[in-house]
């Protein structure tokens, strides 16, 4: 039998880029509709900010070949589709029509709605010609045979025209439209968040619909396990504190001293598509951040400074097994030894006493990509009894934090249950 | 310090010479120049480990590799004694192949099984005393005295008499036209020992703390480019395509290479190879073993169980005396399948051309890698090269030679010498491992609590039928499993012990530090306890009584009770336990004091060793490697476990694969016994002791017995 | 083209931005003696100091040390604590195969030089991020503590 070897250490991620895709224009393949270079470069760049790939990226698969499995508790399990312009499994036969369609309504060909998993409630808000723009980059790509996995989804949700109804009552009709009262920072930044970048999708919570919630929008919410933190300004709970270089500097490298470093999701989005942005276009997101209504959540911030720092060694488990295991990368001081993401200080995950995504983190480990190439927190999940990561857990939100923690046995064993399939 | 069950426990060697490398030198002489020399063939060379140059440079040919037992150190302590110099006047070198180095306890050119000193204790003063001899001759022939008169010491001799003098250096040319002696001649009085039996520094440590102690992933060669490899993670899988185009385009990509069943991307250095690795998009026919898990080896070793088996050794009716024992206690113990870890990564360096083949690497069995690389290449044997270097750590992974041929399979198709390092995520995964075993122990006690009989099975595979098939016993019996099983500290009525061989699937199986006896000593020491706890008897005294005939055995396990205070009461949670075993030609007795919180987390407090190996040659190196020895036991004890999915090894670096550290690390006392008798093994006596008195100490303190391994730290 | 500063010595080098600074150590600049264990930060075979503190150069991008000193086992030669700390460690014959040492070393020096006087539990948590297979854990600490109170 022969099977696709994945490399057995990385997933092979595509590198870039612009250049490429552009290039691969030269070589002339996808015709007329193709032609425009600028359009194909506009759209890689709001690809991005969209950040298609990491959805529609299986584990160790072809880049945007689909198949990555979703499991909605209570509903089944969806698998992205192929986007590569492969015409029997991918978009290769989509009209440009047909492919805003998918992407703004949740209609694909052959009126199959889509569920909202794809943010399509988020994609309507960008313009047409933007998602044009994305189709023209699509198709540059290397056409991919990979047929879906067909869903498993419980009924009544496996009943597509479900979906009618909840577009009908959660589905924004229209892109949205420049406030002629705010700067144009402001306008591209709430394009970028909004729209492209459909933050909201995992940190504003949902309502009963599962719709994201508006009266609690970017209070935070908790998405495969991994909560996605109160980015609203309140300045307890949420990014009020935060100075705007701070800010900038965790969205577009993943992290920003005194606040941490981004994990789990948020690292592959980091990854994917914020790093990629202008400067200028982070600055637009964090203007507009600023601007929305504080909520305030339970998560607070521990604002703690290094110079607090219990000294002298600790001997508890956690203490322990965090010199040995961990300090090779933050220290047993937390301030980060080689690299600057692993200084954990001022970490929100730190800050929760439950260390829900503490817990994720030295469960599932964690991938950023840099300029400087792929920065890593191993698994240790595999290895270490629920009893140690929780001691571990308990240790560094005591030291690095000032709270005393509450991570069990049985949160660790809940952060390896949560485990998104692969 | 690895490997195999001795056969015969002397071994005399003859032979003539050649060299390789330099190794170490003289303490302080120079912070560590390790040097590469070629063919520096003195005039003086009586036999295959001495040699003296015209300049006074006396060089010690050491047979054995050095890999942290301190081997060098303790076999030139040999020669040099015998020759009458200091260790100050020496260097030293390691082997090349050659038959001269074959030990009658391998058979093969080899070090391993904790035979070094066993082997060479006799033979190696021999070489050094008939070389003395010969010097002795040259000088007094000189002068026109009879040699009676004189006297060689710091490598000079003098005429008593006259207070006449001259160098080594000086009668090396005279010397070397002397015939060697035909018979043996005679050794020192030890009593007169200037160097055995007192510590000596390490001439391995100066270079090694310098850090200019060339190890084999550090060997340069001029023209030298990088390569890592990965082969198909499934054990016995075909490489069947893969698309390079990617990885040829990483910077400082040279080659993308193939084998039947690995790639190897070669760049300008390792960085740049290793980029190129993860670009690769490979395709591999997994073949036979893709859905071999660990669960499918543990049900197949089992179900042996029950079923045929043979007998490998029996003294007496063990089946009657336990069938009418008054009281019988039953139990079955598991260990899983381990990896070597050693720290440094596997690599080899290989030159190939139509007129010869070089090879540096480090070997535990050098000749064994010249012979590959010759059926390889085509080349004749006295064609290839094999310098051996430095081992960052053998524990039995270079007792393997897999990983030469694979890169003289690589290094062939290329014009360059090529160094192949593989990543620690593929020293892991393709590590050859020790295997899992099943044993089921059956004993019966009288009515006063006394050892009556004890049948007992082992279920697994026998390494040595790969490893040496002609060493496998005619029955079946891997003599391996012999060890600490066959032959305990005990004087037991009856036993029967019985063997189901059962190869493990979708791995290949090989030696780890302390061979049998780390698995036979777990079993058998946990039993011991087992029954003691049963006949209500203190473990120690339970074990005294049954070595009455057995003095240096009883001595060991006196002295350990006595250091730790045996029978003095502990803290709540701790708990000591004991363990006494026979393995390698030595005698250990272990006492461990652990600590057990009430969530489990397990703290080795306290270890304490009472040794007789027979006569010390390096004492504080037995203490050192006794030392070292309990902590490998203990990290494998305590904690690791290898395991497969689809066919795959899953612990792939050292957060999944965990050593312990010094925070874990446990005081531990050695208390060496004078002996007079032959020097038995040292270097895998510590962890063969590791696991049984843990895992007594822990039954100690929480009052419930532990029986499968690892006994702790993974995720049940 | 990137400038290292290795033991006092600036080398220009023609690198990958995510060049690991072992590597351009080890086959790049020809200095051997600091060692490859895990890449991945977790045994300390690696360590090197820069800027005087001790760092895995297996996870540790060239690209962000440029013209920061960078100090290797190579450069502990005439180094008070360096020097002190090796002979301590031939003193007592801590080293087995030897392999981890130089890391375990460089780890050992930043601690005396950072507090000249640990305890036993400062040196445990200082060294514990390095692995030694060999099991010298209870010679590095008596070494450790041998060579204290120089600097």
């Amino acid at each position: 039998m022969s099977a696709p070897a994945e490399s057995r250490r990385r997933v092979l991620r595509r590198t870039v880029c612009l250049s490429l895709a552009v290039a691969a224009l030269g070589t002339g393949t996808r015709g007329a509709r193709a032609a425009d270079a600028d359009l194909v470069a506009r759209g890689a760049y709001l690809e991005r900010a969209a950040d298609c790939e990491v959805c529609h990226t299986r584990p160790g698969g072809a880049p945007f070949a689909g198949g990555r499995a979703f499991v909605l508790p209570g509903i089944g399990t969806i698998y992205s589709p192929n986007i590569t312009p492969d015409r029997e499994t991918g978009i290769g036969t989509y009209s440009d029509a047909q492919f805003v369609s998918a992407v703004r309504a949740g209609v694909a060909p052959g009126w199959k709605h889509l569920y909202p998993v794809m943010p399509y409630a988020s994609y309507a808000r960008m313009t047409v010609d933007d998602v044009r723009a994305i189709r023209a980059y699509l198709d540059t790509l290397h056409p991919v045979h990979a047929p879906a996995p067909a869903n498993a989804v419980r009924f009544p949700y496996s009943f597509r025209p479900v979906m009618i109804a909840w577009n009908l009552m959660n589905l924004p009709s229209a892109a949205l439209a420049d406030d002629p009262g705010q700067s144009a920072d402001w306008n591209r930044g709430r394009y970028l968040v909004e729209a492209a970048g459909h933050c909201a999708e995992c940190h504003s919570p949902r309502n009963i619909m599962q719709a994201t919630s508006s009266a609690h929008s970017y209070a935070g919410a908790v998405t495969d396990g991994w909560r996605a933190y109160n980015i609203s300004p309140d300045p307890d709970s949420g990014i009020g504190a935060w100075s705007d270089t701070q800010l900038a500097a965790y969205l577009s490298r993943g992290h920003a001293g005194g606040h941490g470093t981004a994990a789990g999701p948020m690292a592959d989005v980091v990854s994917h598509s914020l790093r990629y942005l202008t400067a200028r276009d982070i600055s637009a997101m964090v203007t507009y951040l600023r601007t929305l209504p504080a909520r305030r959540s339970d998560e607070t911030v521990a604002n703690i400074t290094p110079d607090a720092l219990a000294t002298g060694p600790n001997d508890s488990n956690g203490g322990r097994l965090f010199a040995a295991a961990c300090a090779g990368c933050h220290l047993t001081t937390g301030q980060g030894r080689q690299v600057e993401v692993a200084d954990l200080w001022g970490a929100r995950s730190l800050g929760e006493t439950q260390g829900r995504n503490l817990m994720k983190l030295m469960v599932e480990g964690s991938r950023l990509d840099t300029a400087q190439g792929a920065m890593t927190m191993p698994a240790f999940g595999p290895e270490y009894r629920d009893q140690d990561l929780a001691d571990i857990a308990n240790y560094a939100i005591g030291h690095f934090s000032h709270r005393i923690g509450h991570v069990t046995a049985r949160d660790a064993a809940s952060a390896r249950g949560g485990e998104p399939p692969s | 310090m690895m490997a195999v069950t001795m056969l015969s426990r002397r071994g005399v060697l003859t032979g003539a010479g050649g060299l390789l490398l330099a190794a170490a030198l003289p303490r302080r002489a120079a912070r560590g120049a390790t040097r590469i020399v070629e063919d520096e063939t003195g005039p003086f060379a009586p036999n295959a480990f001495v040699r003296v140059a015209t300049d006074g440079t006396i060089t010690l040919i050491l047979p054995n590799v050095e890999m942290g037992q301190g081997i060098y150190t303790g076999e030139a302590m040999l020669i040099a004694e015998e020759l009458a110099v200091g260790l100050d006047q020496i260097q030293i070198e390691a082997a090349p192949p050659g038959d001269a180095y074959i030990t009658k306890e391998l058979g093969t050119q080899a070090t391993g099984g904790s035979t070094s000193t066993i082997a060479t204790w006799a033979g190696l003063r021999q070489a050094g005393a008939a070389a003395r001899t010969l010097l002795v001759q040259a000088a007094a022939a000189h002068w026109s005295v009879v040699p009676d008169t004189c006297q060689a010491e710091a490598g000079v001799v003098r005429h008593l008499a006259s207070g006449r003098s001259l160098t080594y250096g000086e009668v090396a040319a005279d010397a070397a036209l002397l015939p060697a002696p035909t018979a043996p001649v005679p050794l020192r009085d030890p009593a007169t020992f200037r160097l055995i039996g007192k510590s000596q520094h390490r001439l391995d440590s100066p270079a090694k703390v310098a850090g200019t102690a060339t190890f084999g992933i550090d060997v340069q060669v001029p023209g030298m480019l990088v390569g890592t490899v990965a082969a198909c993670p499934v054990m016995g899988g075909i490489l069947t395509h893969v698309d390079a185009d990617a990885a040829r385009k990483v910077p400082g990509v040279r080659d993308v290479l193939t084998i039947g069943n690995a790639v190897c991307v070669v760049g300008d250095h390792f960085w740049a190879a290793r980029k190129g690795l993860e670009a690769l998009s490979i395709t591999w026919d997994e073949g036979v073993n893709a859905a071999v898990t660990t669960a499918t080896i543990y049900r197949q070793l089992h179900d042996a169980l029950d079923g045929p088996a043979i007998v490998a050794h029996s003294k007496g009716d063990a089946r009657a005396a336990v069938a009418g024992a008054a009281t019988r206690v039953e139990a079955t113990y598991q260990q899983p399948l381990l990896a070597h870890a050693p720290m440094e990564p596997i690599n080899c360096t290989v030159q190939v051309t139509p007129e010869r083949c070089d090879i540096w690497v480090g070997s535990q069995v050098p000749l064994r890698a010249r012979d590959a690389a010759a059926g390889i290449t085509g080349l004749a044997k006295d064609k290839v090269h094999v310098h051996n270097q430095y081992i960052g750590g053998g524990f039995g992974r270079r007792l393997e030679h897999e990983y030469v041929i694979q890169a003289v399979q690589f290094a062939r198709q290329v014009s360059y010498p090529l160094k192949i390092v593989w990543t620690r995520e593929e020293d892991l995964t393709l590590d050859r491992f020790r295997p899992a075993y099943v044993d089921r122990l059956v004993g019966g006690l009288d009515r006063h609590g006394n050892l009556v009989g004890i049948e007992h099975r082992i279920v697994g595979p026998a390494v040595v039928a790969r490893w040496a098939p002609e060493a496998l016993l005619p029955n079946g019996m891997d003599d391996d499993l012999l060890v600490a099983t066959a032959e305990t500290p005990y004087a037991i009525p009856a036993t029967r012990l019985e063997y189901a061989r059962r190869e493990a699937p979708g791995v290949v199986t090989a030696w780890w530090r302390g061979v049998g006896g780390t698995r036979g000593v777990f079993v058998v020491e946990s039993f011991i306890d087992e029954l003691a706890a049963q006949a209500g008897a203190d473990p120690v005294a339970f074990r005294r009584k049954m070595t009455a005939d057995n003095p240096r055995a009883r001595a060991v396990l006196d002295l350990a009770a006595e250091k730790a205070n045996w029978g003095t009461p502990l803290p709540p949670h701790v708990g000591r336990g004991v363990a006494l075993q026979y393995v390698f030609g030595s005698y250990l007795a272990t006492v461990m004091e652990v600590e057990m919180s009430d969530t489990g987390a397990v703290r080795v407090r306290r270890v304490i060793v009472a040794v007789d190996c027979g006569r010390v040659v390096n004492p504080d190196q037995v203490v050192s490697q006794i030392e070292g020895g309990l902590i490998f036991g203990l990290s494998a004890a305590l904690y690791n476990e290898v395991t497969l999915s689809g066919g795959r090894v899953q612990e792939d670096n050292f957060h999944s694969y965990r050593i312990l550290r010094m925070n874990e690390s446990p005081m531990i006392d050695v208390h060496l016994i004078d002996s007079t008798e032959d020097p038995g093994g040292i270097g895998e006596t510590g962890t063969a002791a590791a696991a049984a008195a843990l895992a007594n100490a822990m039954a100690a303190a929480s009052g419930r017995r532990y029986r499968t391994l690892p006994l702790t730290g993974r995720q049940a | 083209m990137l400038t290292l500063q290795v033991n006092g010595v600036a080398h220009q080098v023609d690198v990958p931005d995510d060049m690991p600074l072992l590597w351009v150590l080890r086959d790049v600049l020809g200095m051997p003696g600091t060692k490859f264990g895990c890449g991945i930060a977790e045994c300390g075979a690696c360590t090197v100091h820069v800027d005087g503190k001790p760092v895995r150069s297996c996870s540790l991008p060239a690209s962000l040390v440029a013209g920061r000193p960078v100090t290797t086992i190579e450069g502990l030669a005439g180094d008070l604590v360096g020097e002190s700390v090796q002979q301590a460690w031939m003193d007592i014959d801590v080293v087995q195969c030897g392999y981890c040492q130089t890391g375990q070393i460089m780890s050992a020096v930043a601690l005396l030089k950072a507090n000249p006087h640990p305890t036993d539990e400062d040196i445990d948590q200082a060294m514990s991020g390095n692995i030694c297979r060999c099991g010298t854990y209870r010679r590095i600490r008596a070494a450790i503590r041998n060579a204290a109170g120089v600097a």
